[in-house]
């Protein structure tokens, strides 16, 4: 349940960076937390929302929208950068750089 | 040598003394216990429950203005500690705190805070206490099920300690009745368990200018943030819009493990004390993740005060409590709602399904539940297809092979083969029926739901089914 999944697209000027989910936002990527991910070169460097099209395409099987709303996360969903909250760091237009960690927590309610 | 005759008399003397006297102690001991046993039962005796009519009838709060010598020998571990003192312990004391839900983070936190001699604390719960609470709701025991939560958990943190005032409300927190609540505590604690009351309880406390100390958990999860302290961001700064209703699970759909709640409510009353004694707390602007299957705990900085917020930035658009169920779009409980997706005609009833059963008339049961939930409880022969993986092709491949199976049991006559889908409270197996239909288009079947699902079957045809 916890394994780690590798998915790996080998192209030039590729940016390996790890994605992980939570909170139940892992629920959607077949339970896997943790994913190793290679992005592919690009002319355009990565950014949080290139990143968001990327997993809605690669990792997102089923159920879009209870992940994504629009070219942003839906509502109640947080992103951290490197353990920083993303509207820290430039939310969607953040540059993604080499072995970054992005995480994306879906918000908890029970109690 | 044998004792010679008065000292042999002398020695029985004394024994009979010491027999006597030994008698007389054990005499004294079980008074003493009585009356120390019936003393105990008075200061238990049940807090005034508040409910929804009379929430201005708060006993006043007078706090001591210093430590008497039971006080001292009570909190006398951590008095000694350099950064409580008996300045702290009497700040404490001084402090009046307002719990929101006594659940499973309520219960915990409530504990820890009365046992370190919080001055006032409130407990606000609208729920009464049932059998599947007990995991998790510690403060609670089985002769309580059926009281409510309010009143059961401010008894047990009664006889915990006895000189904190206990303040219980029987009563749903909402717009009408939060802010005069609210303005009588210090500091609020969000114990809830519902999108729409933590909503409402941020709002409540930015107009009455409270710190909130919010928790929540679910499965193996727990977060811990304070909202609205010292310049920090408010709940609405990091999340302004609601999340849809359908992304949000509750502990009785998701399930939760009731010592991760255990350790955030833990935590919660951790970050009350420190508040209340002038401390520096620890996550105002910043967010603790705590993982209990891999037993990490994170960390994580947040966004400042937002400008831009709706209710504490520079020009805020909310200025009063709202309706928080309507901006939701959810209610304000943890309460699975019944969905009506289905017309009358593609449901049938647990009567009508007995009846099916009894008759052996063939069909395919189609249980839509995850795979543990049919280990604690299933209806005979299903065929098991978890909700989330429906459209799955492996799982629509093995659906049709026993859909053909079937239908060559059916008489000539027999134009359908009747699908019945359950689950356990009838409202993923609609949406399980909606999705078969189109995939199962190709084959002779007719695809209903069973109205209510296993929880009705228990209610209505088998009362010893069980029911989780």
């Amino acid at each position: 349940m916890l394994s780690k999944s590798k998915v790996t697209v080998s192209m030039a000027n590729s940016v390996n960076i790890c994605l992980e989910f939570s909170g139940g936002a892992e629920l959607l990527f077949d339970m896997v937390k943790k994913h190793d991910v290679s992005l592919p070169g690009n002319s355009q460097p990565w950014t949080i929302k290139s990143l968001l099209v990327w997993i809605k395409e690669n990792l997102l099987k089923e159920r879009p929208e209870l992940f994504v709303q629009g070219d942003t996360v839906r509502p109640g969903i947080l992103v951290l950068i490197n353990d920083v909250d993303w509207e820290l760091m430039g939310e969607l237009e953040y540059q993604l750089e080499e072995n970054d960690r992005i995480v994306f927590i879906s918000t908890l309610h029970g109690g | 040598m044998a004792a010679s005759g008065p000292e042999n008399s002398e020695l029985v003397r004394l024994r009979e003394e010491v027999a006597e006297k030994t008698r007389e102690i054990e005499r004294l001991k079980l008074i003493l216990a009585e009356r120390n046993s019936t003393s105990a039962q008075t200061k238990e005796a049940t807090p005034a429950l508040i409910e929804s009519g009379n929430i201005r009838d708060v006993p006043t709060f007078q706090p001591a203005d210093g430590l008497d010598k039971p006080s001292i020998a009570r909190y006398s571990r951590q008095l000694i500690l350099p950064e409580l003192g008996v300045k702290g312990q009497l700040a404490l004391g001084g402090t009046s705190v307002l719990l929101v839900g006594a659940g499973g983070l309520g219960c915990p936190a409530a504990v820890y805070l009365a046992a370190a001699g919080i001055g006032r604390l409130g407990l606000v719960d609208y729920d009464s206490v049932e059998l599947n609470n007990l995991h998790r709701q510690v403060l609670h025991t089985e002769g309580k099920v059926g009281t409510p939560k309010a009143l059961s958990a401010a008894t047990a943190v009664k006889g915990l300690n006895s000189t904190v005032q206990c303040v219980p409300y029987h009563l749903q927190l909402d717009s009408t009745n939060a802010l005069d609540i609210i303005k009588q505590y210090d500091i609020v604690v969000d114990c809830t368990d519902n999108v729409a009351t933590r909503y409402l309880l941020n709002d409540a406390c930015v107009l009455t200018n409270k710190p909130l100390v919010s928790g929540s958990a679910l499965r193996f999860e727990g977060q811990l943030t304070v909202y609205n302290y010292k310049g920090g961001p408010c709940y609405r700064c990091m999340y302004p819009t609601p999340p849809p209703p359908e992304t949000v699970t509750n502990c009785s759909d998701g399930g939760v493990l009731g010592v991760v709640p255990g350790i955030i409510g833990c935590l919660q009353a951790l970050e009350v004390i420190k508040m209340a004694a002038r401390q520096e707390v620890s996550y105002s602007q910043r967010l603790l993740l705590f993982d209990a299957l891999d037993g990490t705990f994170r960390a994580i900085k947040l966004r400042p005060r937002q400008a831009s917020c709706a209710v504490c930035g520079d020009a805020p658009t909310v200025t009063q409590l709202q309706d928080y169920e309507q901006f939701c779009g959810a209610k304000a409980c943890d309460k699975t709602q019944s969905l009506r997706i289905l017309q009358d005609n593609e449901r049938i009833s647990v009567q009508e399904y007995h009846t099916v059963l009894s008759s052996s008339a063939p069909h395919l049961l189609v249980d839509v539940r995850q795979p543990v939930e049919l280990d604690i409880c299933q209806l005979p022969n299903p065929i098991n297809v978890p909700i989330s993986q429906v459209s799955r092709p492996e799982q629509l491949q093995r659906l049709k092979t026993a859909v053909n199976c079937k239908l060559k049991q059916l008489e000539q006559d027999d134009k359908k083969l009747p699908v019945y889908v359950v689950c356990r409270q009838g409202n993923d197996s609609q949406i399980a029926v909606q999705h078969l239909k189109k995939l199962l288009s190709d084959l002779p079947v007719n695809v209903t739901d069973i109205r209510g699902g296993l929880m009705a079957w228990a209610r209505k045809i088998d009362t010893s089914f069980p029911e989780y």
